[in-house]
């Protein structure tokens, strides 16, 4: 690997870290549209702040930028406190707008200068290394110190306020019961949600910082009950989907960002297939055993019921089974073979008895 | 005037003019549903999602008609909504993270897709970013009537079951009970959203096509409390900003058709949130004032024994 390769793909891990950590909050919260929205209005306060500051590299502009990103959530919030507007409408008339003023200033004021719309979505990695900047006589490229000071603040700011943070997700009344203001842990969040947009969206374009913030914590909440696994699960996902996606992204000659993203949702895929527990695969299989016991809890009822009464020689057969309880022939066969091999039930030609341990379990069933 | 006057001369201004007429009738109409059934998000989701179905459907058919790009968008739109369905519907992912999985992914495998076709020999994808990032001074004659004839056909399958895509919108449960197709009419009225998107693609973009599906619904739904009146409303108020937006910026240089559009019809909204007849915050807030001054005048007058309240305790 070449050093620009190298340094490439750390950039790349550092933005899906540092994307990732957030994100998790944002998907908990129920706001992962709240990613869409602030990638997209950064860019107007990245274009006030240039236009004030005159200048690409000067770090104010993330303030700027974060500036817009909470702006966008206030502006939302105050659509929603008119209750006139509900909560997927508010943001969805806000971002546009505040992107459309971007839109036009850019126009009007930097026509000459190539700052295409397209190249806010897109992003190119591929430049990266080209930007570098002096730090203690060495030259490092831009991306990776601004990154590694994002993500470095984003896991301080994790750790301090982790208890907080998790209490008003799962709970917000109990949060705002002990005091802690949930407004103050929103904003705070949605802040730190603009400040990685902004500088992630620099280096990988808004798509990708929006598929790094919501695919990989989606992936993870199918994976596991706990935060810290969830945050840790989200982070190893999104890393693995960067540094993947670069080497797809170089072996078919496509767009970094585009394979990245590509590859996360391919994450996504996998883990909603195959999850534990909360996979559908998992879930199907889970379905399935649990129509089979009922079905045998089913079987043990019926035959407890007309055990020792006067029908029992008609009511206890197998072909009855599929009248009485309106099972295929080969599901009723299926069950009883089922019941059998537990011991509960045994079977001489169509006549079905139950055995001491099938009449305890059908007793008990019955009184339930 | 004079900008009005060339819309009948200049064959550029009153194509974009037209296309943001259809833009505007459409997308207003479809967002009245939207709005209503809570998939005010839906548009910016669709409209992301769309984009490999366009690349995929240039690729196989080589060409740069927008009827197969448009079938391609759709194809795109509807698989998006499908996996989003399943996710919600199957797990505890909620309904904005599915949508926010779908539109990042899609369009960034789009976006890969996008690359790899410009990466290869060849001038014929000239020109095929902006069926998605938008660029109505570059819409043709022919565009306008392949908008033209699509949205109406959106609009006509609206007016054929107006009735049933009311009660769904407004009560999906006892839609159910009297034995309507819920499932298949919710397929049908989101492939008509995803129509209204892709109408507007090529004439706004990707990102501020999703305001065409929630502000002019949102604007409506303050003015009046009957159906019928909102979904006309709406269509009318997305034709009015996508006019005089397409005006304006023919008549200033250098001022994108697609952001102008955004801003007339976020302007609308905001004229009626503050001002619509009943619901107006101005009219609501000028209500509550009254009644407090009423309230206060009330309290501060002497009770039957003759006590009053001392002033300044008493704050309603």
């Amino acid at each position: 690997m070449s050093q620009s390769q190298i340094e490439i793909q750390v950039i790349a891990v550092l933005v899906a870290a540092a994307c990732a950590l957030p994100g998790v909050f944002l998907v908990l919260r129920r706001v992962a549209l709240m990613s869409d929205a602030i990638s997209h209005t950064v860019l107007l306060g990245i274009v006030v702040g240039f236009i004030l500051l005159r200048d690409v590299d000067n770090p104010l502009l993330i303030v700027f930028a974060a500036g817009a990103g909470v702006l966008t959530v206030s502006l939302s919030e105050l659509l929603l406190k008119t209750r006139r507007v509900r909560e997927d409408a508010s943001i969805g008339l806000v971002f546009p707008a505040l992107f459309s003023i971007a839109v036009i200033i850019i126009t009007q004021n930097f026509g000459s200068i190539h700052l295409d719309v397209d190249a806010v979505l897109l992003g190119e990695l591929a430049f990266a290394p080209f930007n570098r900047m002096e730090i203690l006589s060495a030259s490092v490229p831009r991306g990776i110190v601004v990154m590694g000071v994002i993500l470095l603040l984003n896991i301080v700011l994790l750790g301090l306020f982790y208890k907080e943070l998790k209490l008003a997700t799962f709970d917000a009344g109990m949060a705002a019961a002990l005091g802690f203001s949930p407004a103050m842990i929103h904003y705070g969040l949605m802040t730190s949600v603009s400040v990685t947009a902004v500088g992630a969206f620099d280096h990988v374009g808004s798509i990708l910082v929006i598929a790094l913030m919501i695919a990989p914590p989606a992936a993870a909440y199918l994976l596991t009950d706990k935060l810290s696994r969830m945050l840790l699960y989200s982070v190893i996902i999104a890393a693995s989907s960067a540094i993947a996606g670069y080497w797809a992204a170089r072996a078919l000659n496509v767009n970094i960002s585009g394979a990245m993203a590509t590859i996360t949702g391919v994450c996504f895929v996998v883990s909603l297939l195959f999850a534990p527990e909360r996979g559908l695969i998992a879930r199907s299989v889970q379905r399935k055993r649990r129509s089979e016991r009922f079905a045998v809890e089913m079987l043990l009822v019926h035959l407890t019921r007309h055990e020792n009464t006067p029908d029992a020689a008609h009511e206890n057969t197998l072909p009855h089974l599929t009248e009485e309880l309106n099972w295929q022939p080969m599901f009723a066969q299926i069950t009883v073979t089922r019941a059998a091999a537990a011991g509960w039930v045994e079977r001489q030609a169509h006549a079905l008895y139950l055995t001491d341990q099938g009449r305890k379990k059908g007793l008990v069933l019955l009184a339930r | 005037m004079d900008n009005l006057l060339l819309i009948f001369t200049d064959y550029t201004i009153r194509n974009v003019v037209l296309g943001a007429l259809v833009l505007g009738v459409v997308s207003g109409t479809l967002s009245a549903f939207a709005v209503l059934r809570k998939q005010s998000l839906l548009g910016d989701t669709m409209s992301h999602a769309a984009l490999p179905g366009v690349v995929i459907a240039f690729l196989v058919t080589g060409t740069r008609e927008p009827v197969p790009l448009l079938i391609g968008a759709m194809i795109a739109g509807l698989l998006g909504t499908l996996f989003m369905n399943l996710v919600t519907a199957n797990t505890r992912i909620k309904q904005d993270s599915a949508q926010g999985v779908v539109l990042a992914v899609f369009f960034g495998f789009g976006l890969a897709l996008l690359s790899w076709v410009v990466r290869q020999p060849g001038a014929e994808h000239a020109g095929l970013n902006k069926f998605l990032f938008g660029q109505a001074a570059a819409i043709v004659e022919s565009d306008v009537l392949t908008m033209l004839v699509i949205g109406s056909f959106a609009l006509v399958l609206i007016a054929l079951f107006w009735k049933e895509f009311k009660l769904i919108s407004f009560d999906a449960q006892y839609a159910k009970t009297l034995g309507l197709p819920i499932a298949r009419l919710d397929v049908l009225i989101t492939t008509l959203i995803v129509i209204a998107v892709v109408v507007g693609l090529q004439m706004v973009g990707v990102v501020l096509m999703s305001a065409m599906i929630v502000a002019p619904g949102v604007a409506a739904r303050q003015w009046t409390h009957r159906f019928g009146v909102m979904v006309a409303l709406s269509a009318l108020f997305g034709a009015g900003a996508g006019i005089i937006g397409a005006l304006i910026s023919s008549g200033a240089i250098n001022v994108p058709t697609g952001p102008v559009i955004v801003l007339c019809i976020t302007l609308i909204v905001i004229v009626s949130l503050l001002f619509a007849p009943a619901r107006g915050i101005v009219w609501e807030s000028m209500r509550q004032a009254r009644r407090r001054r009423q309230l206060r005048a009330q309290i501060g007058q002497p009770t039957a024994r003759g006590a009053s309240y001392p002033r300044g305790v008493y704050k309603p």
